[in-house]
């Protein structure tokens, strides 16, 4: 077994835990730190794919960023961090089928997607993704409406963030 | 490829060599050769760490007018070891309503945030981990590790002080993290790469401290933030919150806060000498020996390298010392300060900062070197002085202010 698939078994089965533990733990902070574990899981299977930037941002965005603010959401409003209501309602068994149908036609669209056999080959040496990346994020012929459509729509929700949180003295 | 030439990829490869001719197949040889690698280095940044613990004491005690440890060993050198000993037989307590798990977890996570790093410091051209493409942002991302160990460790402590202190801690390195990466960016800019080694290469020449002094300046600022260290010291504010997020720690779980701490202003240092300080260059130092003109000293090619490791170090110290520096010369801040300091100065004028050598970076390949170092040196000092009139006349509006306030107090008094 080459040592990319071991490690790729480690990490996938680290991030399936990790995601059972969120949706079943009762502590809600609990559930956010193996939330982060699950995060981190997926950062490992970039690095993995040798995708350095994913793997870093993955880190930077969803630990640094969204998993600490789940984490003070949770601290900040809830009283009693565990819950006690039950986890499941009446109806799981509807969500389950529908998670099956979802996972089934993912398996089978993955399957039938052309050079799903083939290893993955090495980058050749001398070529820099991370420039690569950023070419393509700033060139007309390729990404560069969307990069700027989401930066003016994160724009946006920053100047509206600031609005909102602004306390206007009447 | 010769011992005396590049003495650690001889000896990885004489390593994985012997492990080969064992019988091991190639890529478990090379797991083997790697992670023996990696051993020795977090060894290797333990070790430095007790030394920094006597580094702190002493040099701690010259501020305040001390002699510092001078009992045990030749100038007290054996002093930290004593401490380990106290820290190791000291009761470990882990008080009834913590979260044991998490609580037990957050000292270790806060020392791997800062091992992490260690494997992107190149401490010299021929030793370093990894030379990663994203390096820059790596760093970054320890960060965020370092963050999530004080969250778990000021929650699970069940303690009100250690949430408290928790709090106040993650808001500032979270404020600070913004013109870090701002800063970090302006290396990139200049060496047209996020790679240590490539930024440290770019720097052969001149040094970016030259190009880019206040980057510096923002660099050390946010740095010691970052660190939670005076005056940004409001997580553990002794009269406030006793000893903030990690109050209820005893024993080696505090030793390993306090190791991670000092471990982590120390990296810090050496990240001020990569980005800015040339890292291993010293200056006439080529990878055949010194370069001064026309005379040549020829080095073997391990000698050089221990010279730019000890280059490296002694930068690196000297980061350290001026993060200790400030520390034990400046008082703590108020938090409303410590956010709008950041928030309406620092983010800011990094920003500022960033554009400027954004545009004049286009430069680089028009103007002669030392052309190019001249006008980046002066749109620096330029920002500088727009700043401080711009913060001058802020003063003295207020200053204005107060006065016409107290005279219509006093005209009212009168009447």
């Amino acid at each position: 077994m080459p040592a990319e698939q071991i490690v790729f078994l480690l990490c996938a089965a680290l991030i399936l835990v990790s995601a059972v533990m969120v949706v079943t733990v009762r502590n809600l902070v609990h559930a956010a730190l193996w939330l982060v574990a699950a995060l981190f899981g997926v950062a490992v299977l970039y690095a993995v794919l040798s995708a350095n930037f994913l793997a870093v941002v993955q880190i930077v965005v969803y630990i640094g960023a969204i998993a600490i603010l789940f984490l003070f959401a949770v601290m900040l409003t809830r009283r009693d961090l565990v819950v006690r209501t039950p986890g499941m309602r009446g109806s799981w068994w509807i969500a389950a089928v529908l998670a099956l149908l979802v996972l089934g036609g993912l398996v089978f669209l993955i399957v039938n997607q052309p050079g799903v056999n083939r290893t993955a080959l090495a980058i050749p040496a001398g070529v820099d993704t991370l420039h690569a990346l950023g070419n393509a994020l700033v060139s007309s012929g390729q990404y560069l409406l969307p990069f700027e459509v989401s930066s003016i729509l994160l724009l946006a929700a920053l100047v509206g963030a600031v609005y909102l949180a602004v306390s206007r003295k009447s | 490829m010769t011992f005396w030439n590049d003495p650690i990829n001889f000896l990885s490869g004489w390593l994985s060599g012997i492990l080969t001719a064992w019988g091991l197949p190639a890529t478990l040889a090379m797991v083997l050769t790697i992670f023996i690698g990696i051993v020795l280095l977090v060894m290797f940044a333990m070790t430095l760490d007790i030394f920094l613990v006597w580094v702190e004491r002493k040099v701690v005690a010259r501020f305040q007018d001390r002699i510092g440890p001078n009992r045990i060993g030749p100038f007290g050198l054996v002093q930290p070891f004593a401490d380990i000993i106290k820290l190791v037989i000291k009761e470990d307590i882990t008080p009834d309503g913590a979260d044991k798990v998490v609580f037990n977890l957050a000292p270790v996570m806060a020392a791997m945030a800062v091992i992490l790093l260690w494997a992107i410091l190149p401490i010299s051209s021929k030793i370093y981990g990894v030379d990663l493409n994203v390096a820059l942002l790596y760093l970054v991302a320890a960060g965020a590790l370092g963050t999530m160990a004080i969250i778990m460790a000021g929650w699970a402590s069940n303690n009100k002080y250690a949430l408290l202190g928790m709090y106040r801690m993650v808001a500032n390195v979270i404020a600070y993290e913004i013109p870090m990466v701002v800063i970090l960016l302006i290396p990139t800019i200049l060496a047209d790469s996020m790679s240590v080694k490539s930024i440290t290469e770019a720097q052969a020449s001149t040094w970016y401290v030259f190009l880019s002094p206040l980057g510096l300046l923002i660099f050390m600022i946010s740095a010691i933030a970052e660190l939670g260290r005076s005056p940004f010291d409001l997580n553990e504010a002794e009269s406030e919150i006793v000893a903030g997020f990690h109050i209820e720690y005893s024993g080696m779980k505090f030793g390993w806060f306090y190791a991670s701490e000092l471990l982590h202003a120390f990296t810090f240092g050496g990240f001020a000498s990569v980005l800015f300080f040339g890292g291993w260059q010293v200056p006439f130092l080529l990878a055949d020996g010194f370069h001064f003109g026309s005379l040549v000293v020829t080095l073997p090619g391990i000698v050089v390298v221990l010279v730019q490791a000890l280059a490296f170090l002694l930068k690196a110290l000297f980061g350290y010392w001026v993060i200790m520096w400030v520390k034990y010369s400046m008082p703590r801040i108020r938090i409303d300060q410590m956010l709008a300091f950041n928030w309406k100065f620092l983010t800011p004028l990094s920003l500022v900062l960033l554009s400027v050598t954004a545009l004049l970076g286009q430069l680089q390949t028009v103007l002669l070197p030392w052309a190019f170092t001249l006008v980046m040196f002066v749109s620096n000092l330029l920002i500088i002085w727009i700043t401080i009139e711009i913060l001058r006349a802020y003063a003295r509006r207020q200053r204005k202010q107060e006065e016409r306030i107290t005279a219509a107090a006093a005209q009212g008094a009168h009447q």
